[in-house]
């Protein structure tokens, strides 16, 4: 089963990705900010990670620099969930080693489609 | 497939409400240069708006996003942070508090402040010394009406060999591309390097795809968006008027100057060809989410809450275990065990039900941090300086009480902001600083939480008061009354001795309505005040509204309880004190108090085993300055109840609040002390009409 990283401090969000992602038939763990997140990574290994931007403790863009310097997720797809829109941030995703973007507002069926691209 | 989000909204206001109240207290304490608070507004409102804009909460969204750009502005270090701005993001959390409230009510939400605030955003806005305002959402709108036509495209995908370590892989790019129709797929793998040389981390080969399809080259590019800096992408459309190829912007400069790189493509004899063929996906139908059902309390509980309860029920568990076994073969010889397992079940159920309850208690900071922003508007309105403090916030309350409490704090608030504080110039001349202080304070006091509105202005004018008191009607000039005699009268109905009405404050309706909100809680208020110090208004509050704590006392046969916070004293009456007026109303001499004494075995038609008044014990209740001695034949132990109601399965009895369940299983009553002390005037009163005209007869017949 593919077992998906959602990070998000905002519950609802993390909710709504993570019943989507359910519903789909992925397998999700939940982390509330980006230290959480890299914690959960370092003992877990997983499919994919999708991660908000602006977290607090730690934000998205330092946790995908953090996951690419573990061996265990040197190739795993990480998806930044943004509602920025500008291309500076997408650069500073990718920068980072982000593998793309999903834009919120999600809509269910195009974040399923979306993240099909990467796993 | 559907997936239908609206389960979520619930949630998603609720955190909505969260975020707006964590704006609107760090917006009163930011300061220049305070990034972590900045931020933590940018990221509420980001929140928020991102959520709403999943439910498709249009006007929130946009409202929003004008916040966050002024936020974001702010936060670049693009705009200083002046008071003029933090009051339209004030206003701004208003207007968004305005209308995810009518989501939440599901109506639509007109308010004229939010077309006057969003027109002020866009100004301020407009005015910035920003470079540039990030671009709104969504696609361009140069995108043309696509025809019902197939187009074919033709795409050279060279993908720079790191690409794979950020985690795109080619073939689900593929796979994305076969969802917008029929593609081909042939890979190149003439740059694949001897094995001896590979990386096996890198990736080598090259794809030319044609794809048929009725899709623009943005859908194209939108698929190849997250690796369009990491690849050579030519995109070319094959069976449209015009030949020239369409090259993706990015890589005008790079395919240029790499123009001849297509003829570089070895013989297909030499190659090796993958071709994939890859499924065709349909498009999945998007669904609108249903309205939100109906709304159903809820409550956020610490999850160090829960992991207590779920630590004690495996100690009850152990122990009723315990108990079991002693159970098995008893004989006496174990009765000190079993004592001692009794007492730990004991301790196990008292330890449960404080942390079950402890689920309901939320800290009082949930009705306290409304204030700053409360004093904050009200400084600005009455010119009055004034500075709050809270102490206290950690207590918890109930969350019932919390929620009705609300109101009638912030009455006290406006009151002592209104008529406490003095006008600057009135402080300054009574050699006090200028700046005004209001302290709110809450504290456990035993089974009570005690909530304090302490300010340090001019105190209650305690002749006003009684004046005020006196033209009303409610007291005669004879009486002579104590201090707190005369504080309670600003409670009565229709009493304001502010000379001027304000908006503030209001007219004097408040006060009565906020003792009754009070006592409907089952808490009372008490003024205390200094002239020329300032006052200090304490209410008290029951911790839950589901367990009070009870005096069970004995009447004949029945057992009764009464609320202990309603007790004044018991005693053992003494021949001398009782005075009986006439008839069978008895007044009993309490100190400088005559309390009339109500003998509970009539009220509920029993059999005692004392009917006068000098057999028996007597408990002084008082409710709303009324005090009444009730009859008892014993008292018995003091213990916390559960109340269960009667309206439930029975039916409403004059006298009785509830019912609860004792240890042997007996059910008792619990005593209304508000609706006694009625019946109690109520005699009273029957007693002096009854007086009046016997009075009257005996003048008659002389």
């Amino acid at each position: 089963m593919t077992k998906i990283l959602v990070v998000d401090d905002s519950n609802s969000i993390r909710d709504m990705v993570c019943f989507t992602l359910k519903s789909s038939g992925y397998e999700t763990v939940e982390a509330k900010d980006g230290q959480e997140g890299l914690n959960k990574a370092k003992t877990s290994s997983f499919d994919l990670v999708i991660s908000d931007v602006n977290m607090p403790i730690m934000d998205g863009i330092t946790l995908c620099q953090e996951l690419r310097k573990l061996p265990s997720f040197k190739f795993t797809p990480i998806l930044m969930l943004t509602t920025e829109s500008s291309g500076d941030m997408k650069q500073r995703g990718k920068a980072a080693g982000a593998t793309g973007w999903l834009v919120k507002p999600f809509n269910p069926d195009k974040l399923i489609a979306t993240i099909k691209r990467v796993v | 497939m559907s997936i239908d989000l609206s389960q979520f909204i619930p949630s998603f206001l609720e955190e909505s409400f969260e975020g707006l109240e964590l704006m609107e207290s760090s917006l009163l304490n930011l300061e220049q240069g305070d990034d972590e608070t900045i931020n933590s507004i940018f990221r509420a409102a980001h929140s928020i708006k991102g959520g709403a804009g999943t439910f498709g909460f249009n006007n929130v969204t946009e409202f929003t996003h004008l916040v966050e750009t002024l936020l974001d502005e702010m936060r670049d270090g693009r705009r200083e942070i002046v008071q003029n701005d933090i009051e339209i993001l004030l206003d701004s959390v208003d207007c968004m508090k305005l209308l995810i409230e009518a989501i939440k009510n599901e109506t639509e939400c007109n308010d004229e402040k939010i077309d006057i605030t969003t027109k002020l955003l866009e100004e301020t806005l407009n005015t910035s010394q920003a470079l540039s305002t990030p671009t709104s959402e969504g696609q361009s709108a140069e995108t043309p009406a696509p025809s019902d036509a197939l187009i074919e495209w033709s795409i050279e995908f060279v993908p720079d060999h790191h690409l794979v370590q950020t985690g795109n892989d080619p073939q689900f790019l593929f796979n994305a591309l076969a969802a917008l129709g029929e593609v081909n797929i042939e890979a190149n793998a003439s740059d694949l390097p001897a094995l001896s040389e590979m990386d096996p981390e890198e990736l080598y080969l090259q794809w030319h795809i044609t794809l048929l399809a009725n899709v623009t080259e943005d859908d194209i590019k939108e698929i190849f968006e997250w690796v369009e800096d990491e690849c050579k992408l030519t995109i070319t459309k094959k069976t449209a008027t015009e030949t020239a190829p369409i090259v993706s912007s990015s890589e005008v400069n790079k395919t240029n100057s790499d123009s001849q790189q297509p003829e570089q493509i070895p013989t297909p004899s030499e190659e090796p060809v993958a071709k994939s063929e890859v499924k065709s996906m349909k498009p999945e139908s998007t669904n609108k989410p249903v309205k939100a059902k109906a709304e159903v309390g809820s409550i956020r509980v610490g999850v160090d809450k829960v992991d207590n309860l779920i630590n004690l029920m495996g100690e009850l568990v152990i122990t009723q275990s315990m108990l079991s076994e002693l159970g098995n073969d008893f004989d006496l010889s174990k009765v000190e065990r079993l004592n001692a397992g009794l007492e730990q079940l004991l301790q196990n159920t008292k330890e449960l039900q404080e942390s079950v309850m402890r689920i309901r208690m939320l800290p009082i900071s949930f009705a306290f941090n409304r204030f700053p922003r409360l004093i904050h508007d009200l400084s600005k309105k009455t010119g009055k300086q004034i500075e709050l403090i809270l102490k206290g916030e950690q207590t918890e309350l109930d969350k019932t009480v919390m929620e009705q409490i609300g109101d009638p704090l912030v009455h006290l608030v406006r009151n002592a902001v209104d008529h406490g504080i003095e006008p600057v110039e009135k402080r300054i001349a009574n050699g006090k600083s200028e700046q005004g202080t209001i302290t709110l304070n809450a504290y456990h006091q035993g089974g009570s939480i005690v909530i304090e509105i302490n300010d340090d202005g001019g105190g209650i004018n305690r002749k006003a008061v009684f004046d005020k008191a006196l033209e009303k009607g409610v007291i005669d000039g004879s009486s002579s009354l104590t201090d707190s005699q005369v504080f309670d009268l600003l409670f009565e109905p229709g009493f304001s001795t502010a000379k001027e009405l304000s908006d503030i404050s209001g007219r004097g309706v408040g006060m009565d309505v906020v003792k009754k909100n009070i006592q409907a809680l089952g808490g009372r208020i008490q003024v205390e005040s200094v002239e020329g110090k300032g006052s200090t208004f304490k209410v008290y509050l029951p911790l839950t509204l589901a367990i009070l704590d009870g005096q069970l006392v004995r009447v004949g046969t029945e057992i009764y309880i009464i609320p202990l916070i309603t007790i004044v004293e018991s005693l053992q009456t003494q021949a001398e004190s009782i005075n009986r007026v006439s008839g069978d109303m008895v007044l009993y001499r309490l100190r400088e108090d005559n309390v009339p004494v109500l003998p509970i075995y009539q009220l509920f038609g029993l059999e005692s085993d004392a009917t006068q008044v000098e057999d028996s014990l007597l408990v002084v209740v008082e409710d709303d300055g009324q005090k009444v001695g009730l009859m008892v034949d014993d008292l018995l132990a003091q213990q916390q109840v559960v109340i269960k109601s009667l309206n439930e399965n029975y039916q409403q009895v004059e006298g009785v609040s509830g019912a609860t369940i004792l240890g042997d299983g007996s059910v008792a009553m619990i005593l209304d002390i508000p609706g006694i002390i009625n019946i109690a005037q109520k005699k009273a009163r029957n007693h002096k009409n009854n007086n009046i005209n016997s009075a009257n007869t005996e003048e008659v017949t002389p």
